[in-house]
């Protein structure tokens, strides 16, 4: 196996406080690496980092062998970088088969078209409505982001990332909000991605991690202080001292 | 080029400077605090200009005139922040702009039927009317240093409320965390309203000391604000001290480049295209460093700290 | 469906009609009112793009107007007076080229800076920008400085008369159409889609693998090269051209038409222009005072209009 992402001494402060310190990472390709830790730890900036929103003060990013340090946001998604947020990030005042045709045309070169009516592009729209049915939005393929349930954007909210079609997938907590039945309709989903794309996954939700991860990272204070299977990580002392305090 | 009109127009941009800081700081107070884009906080500037105008003839004395013009320029301000500003809060921007532009609408049709399309003219006493001697060769208008006088002590006084007093302190904090400062029992409209008064207590004593020099008239109000904005672009919106520096900056700019551009331009080009084209470029002087600055640093030169 | 377009169809048959028979029944001042209207409608169209569709807020398109206009009197003005022999022309084409021309480049350049910030930054830079223009051709002396430039001929095109005012106002109107349509298309492409989608949420459509700042300044040079086009009808109307143009209050009520209509929708500006002529004439025959109940009017409606103004905005997935 060969690694798709690696992240080597990355760091970022913001005023004092060291949000990323002296990080590295390794995600293999093919494989559902999870990184856990407890609320503060730096997750989402680190996520931020590797899909371009926030630059690091120091350290590298590479991806598929290509430094991606400096690259802008906008430009990741071509290499194949997809993102989720962990605070639901549609555009609202669109329907979920609009949002899903900006999602699969941003990979299809330029949209300088300014002519040809959108809507007669089937193939994507097509394509969109296949991504729906996937997440099982087909039944709200027409309606409004704005008016679905939090569920329902949860999914689509992977949906986009998947419709972009990425061989990364960043997925930032996922299952945050979700009430038991949902919860467990997004895992059987991440379940069915599993193997076909790489992705980081960070969640909060143990049961989850520990039945989907291949691998897991545990991060502390920005910094990565274990990484193992879910069966080593179990067992490891340091994290059990992270999560559970020194007694 | 020669020294002393160097020296005189020098203190003519520090004049200028000085008067933007007193529109631009209210703007950037009202911005940072209240998160409010107020338009006619020019409008506030001219009716200081007029108001004081009006009582320099009723009562004979420009210095009375203006004392008593200030809390009066105040006390609009406190009644726009009630009646217009207050409602629109909770809006967005746009809002704000096309409210506060319908207010200047009304404020400068008002002040055309009150005071008449012509511009008034106020009279200096005596004592601010003649000339300063300086240095052996330089002699200025005495209003002139006047200007700046008042223009910096207003200055310092604000700075001394914000930095060195409790509603200062409230000020602060009511710009970087507005629900901790309710929190604490703060009478936080109460605190809005003051800002606003302030606001306006400066921008209209900046009217009140050009309108000798410029008249009082119907234009005036616009014609700085936007100016004003560029000052707070370039300081950094919602910073006292961008404010400052980049009323400075901008005012020396403006009025050195109007005064000196066409001699440098005749530097290296003939002196009927110096001619030509300096007062053009002149005049866009201020937006071309502007524009510079924002590409290059979009958050201003002293962006305050982050909430 | 079938009862809005026609509605559609009816407000535009009579906005091209209607003042040709008053003119005809020996009204040309109305004539006259719908000529300024066209022309006001294609800048409001054209700022719609962006405020609307994209969610700029432009608070300085009266710049473009300013330029375009001035693209058509400073070629005249030499052609009568001499100097600048390349521009000195009264050909249209040439003329209304330079237009669009011009009003693209400084849409160009100012957008690098101007797009480079959100908000409020964005609403004061292009009001400065648009200052900026305005304070250029005060200083400009040959062209009149403060007291304008009077152009005393009309760009000259083959086989229509712009001295003609039935011509004139039937190009304007034409016109207009004709924007209209361009930006309904511009909307519903490819394109509108991600302008749309940047309005709707930026952040997501940078993290989806857009470059937003291209799209956002493809659009606002757009925008600017219509209102450009309407500055180079407004300074043939006109035939009088002043920095008075570029005045920051003429960018406010370009946004209050563009606002008051309807933003992000085909017949809006339209609606919002006409709406803004008919108050500015009933209410500046009553009073020279006018601006004061006009002023009182827009301040109510930002109060009263629940949510504001900006609630009067469809989103915009929303289908007219």
């Amino acid at each position: 196996m060969t690694a798709l992402l690696t992240v080597s001494q990355l760091n970022k402060s913001y005023g004092g406080v060291r949000a990323t310190d002296d990080l590295n990472l390794e995600v293999m390709t093919g494989e559902l690496h999870a990184v856990i830790g407890p609320n503060g730890a730096g997750k989402t900036t680190l996520i931020s980092q590797l899909s371009g929103n926030v630059f690091p003060d120091s350290g590298t990013i590479s991806f598929d062998g290509i430094d991606i340090t400096h690259m802008v946001e906008h430009a990741r998604p071509h290499l194949g970088i997809a993102r989720t947020y962990q605070i639901t990030s549609l555009i609202n005042s669109m329907s979920v088969i609009e949002n899903l045709q900006l999602a699969i045309q941003a990979k299809q070169g330029h949209s300088f078209k300014f002519w040809k009516p959108y809507a007669d592009n089937k193939d994507v729209r097509t394509a969109a409505h296949e991504y729906a049915a996937r997440v099982d939005l087909g039944s709200r393929a027409e309606m409004q982001v704005a008016n679905l349930s939090h569920g329902e954007q949860r999914r689509l909210e992977v949906a986009m990332a998947l419709a972009s079609d990425a061989r990364l997938l960043l997925l930032d907590e996922p299952l945050a909000g979700l009430g038991p039945e949902e919860a467990s309709d997004m895992i059987s989903l991440l379940e069915t991605l599993k193997g076909q794309q790489t992705i980081v996954l960070i969640e909060h939700d143990m049961d989850a991690v520990f039945t989907l991860a291949d691998r897991i990272s545990v991060m502390v204070y920005g910094h990565i202080i274990a990484t193992g299977d879910p069966y080593h990580i179990r067992q490891n002392q340091d994290v059990q001292h992270a999560y559970l305090g020194e007694d | 080029m020669d020294y002393t009109l160097f020296v005189i127009q020098l203190l003519n941009g520090l004049q200028l400077g000085i008067l933007l800081f007193l529109v631009a700081s209210g703007l950037t107070l009202v911005f940072g605090i209240l998160d409010f884009v107020n338009l006619a906080h020019g409008s506030v500037y001219m009716l200081g200009a007029f108001i004081c105008a009006s009582l320099t003839f009723a009562l004979g004395n420009f210095v009375y005139a203006l004392l008593i013009s200030l809390p009066i320029v105040a006390v609009i301000g406190y009644g726009f922040e009630r009646l217009i500003a207050r409602p629109l809060y909770e809006r967005d921007h746009l809002d704000h702009v096309l409210g506060t532009f319908g207010a200047i609408l009304v404020i400068d049709t008002l002040a055309h039927m009150i005071w008449g399309p012509a511009g008034i003219a106020i009279p200096l006493p005596a004592a601010l009317d003649g000339q300063t001697q300086l240095a052996p060769d330089i002699i200025v208008p005495t209003f002139r240093l006047a200007i700046i006088t008042a223009g910096l002590i207003a200055a310092a006084g604000l700075y001394w409320l914000v930095n060195h007093t409790r509603t200062g302190m409230l000020i602060r904090a009511g710009a970087s965390n507005r629900t901790m400062v309710t929190a604490l029992g703060v009478d936080i409209q109460a605190l809005f309203s003051f800002v606003f008064a302030i606001g306006a207590a400066l921008a209209g004593l900046a009217g009140m000391l050009i309108a000798p020099i410029t008249e009082a008239s119907l234009g005036m109000g616009n014609n700085i604000i936007i100016t004003a904005f560029v000052v707070i672009i370039v300081g950094g919106i919602g910073s006292m001290k961008g404010a400052f520096l980049a009323a400075l900056l901008i005012g020396m700019i403006d009025t050195l480049g109007r005064a000196f551009l066409d001699d440098i331009f005749k530097l290296f080009m003939s002196s009927s295209a110096a001619e030509n084209s300096a007062p053009a470029i002149s005049s866009m002087s201020i937006y071309l460093i502007m524009a510079s600055i924002l590409f290059f640093r979009p958050q201003g030169l002293f962006p305050p700290k982050l909430r | 469906m079938q009862k809005k377009v026609f509605v559609q169809g009816l407000i535009l048959a009579a906005v091209l009609i209607v003042p040709l028979l008053l003119n005809y029944m020996g009204h040309p001042f109305y004539l006259d009112l719908a000529t300024r209207l066209c022309i006001l409608a294609i800048a409001a169209v054209g700022l719609n793009l962006i405020l609307g569709y994209g969610g700029m807020i432009s608070f300085g398109h009266a710049a473009y107007l300013g330029l375009g206009a001035y693209a058509v009197g400073i070629p005249a003005h030499h052609w009568l007076y001499g100097g600048m022999d390349a521009i000195a022309t009264t050909n249209g084409f040439v003329q209304f080229g330079l237009a669009l021309l011009v009003s693209g480049i400084f849409a160009l350049l100012t957008g690098l800076v101007c797009l480079k910030v959100k908000g409020v930054y964005f609403i004061m830079i292009t009001m400065a920008f648009a200052q900026m223009v305005y304070y250029l051709f005060i200083s400009i002396a040959e062209y009149g400085g403060d007291d304008g430039l009077v152009i005393d001929t009309r760009s000259e095109f083959p086989l229509v008369n712009f001295d003609d005012a039935t011509q004139l106002f039937t190009i304007c109107a034409v016109s207009l159409f004709f924007v209209m349509w361009l930006v309904w298309r511009i909307s519903k492409s490819q394109f509108g889609m991600v302008l749309a989608g940047i309005k709707g949420n930026e952040q997501r459509m940078i993290a989806m693998g857009y470059n937003t700042f291209a799209y956002k300044l493809a659009a606002y040079v757009i925008s600017g090269m219509i209102c450009g086009f309407s500055g180079a009808l407004l300074g043939n109307f006109t035939t009088f051209i002043s920095p008075e143009m570029i005045d920051w209050a003429r960018s406010g009520e370009l946004m209050f038409m563009v606002i008051l209509g309807g933003v992000a929708t085909t017949f809006g500006p339209l609606l919002g222009a006409i709406t803004f002529i008919i108050l500015e004439e009933v209410l500046s025959t009553i009073t020279i005072y006018w601006h004061l109940p006009f002023g009182l009017l827009l301040i109510g409606v930002v109060m009263f209009v629940k949510g504001g103004l900006s609630a009067l905005i469809p989103k915009a997935g929303d289908k007219e």
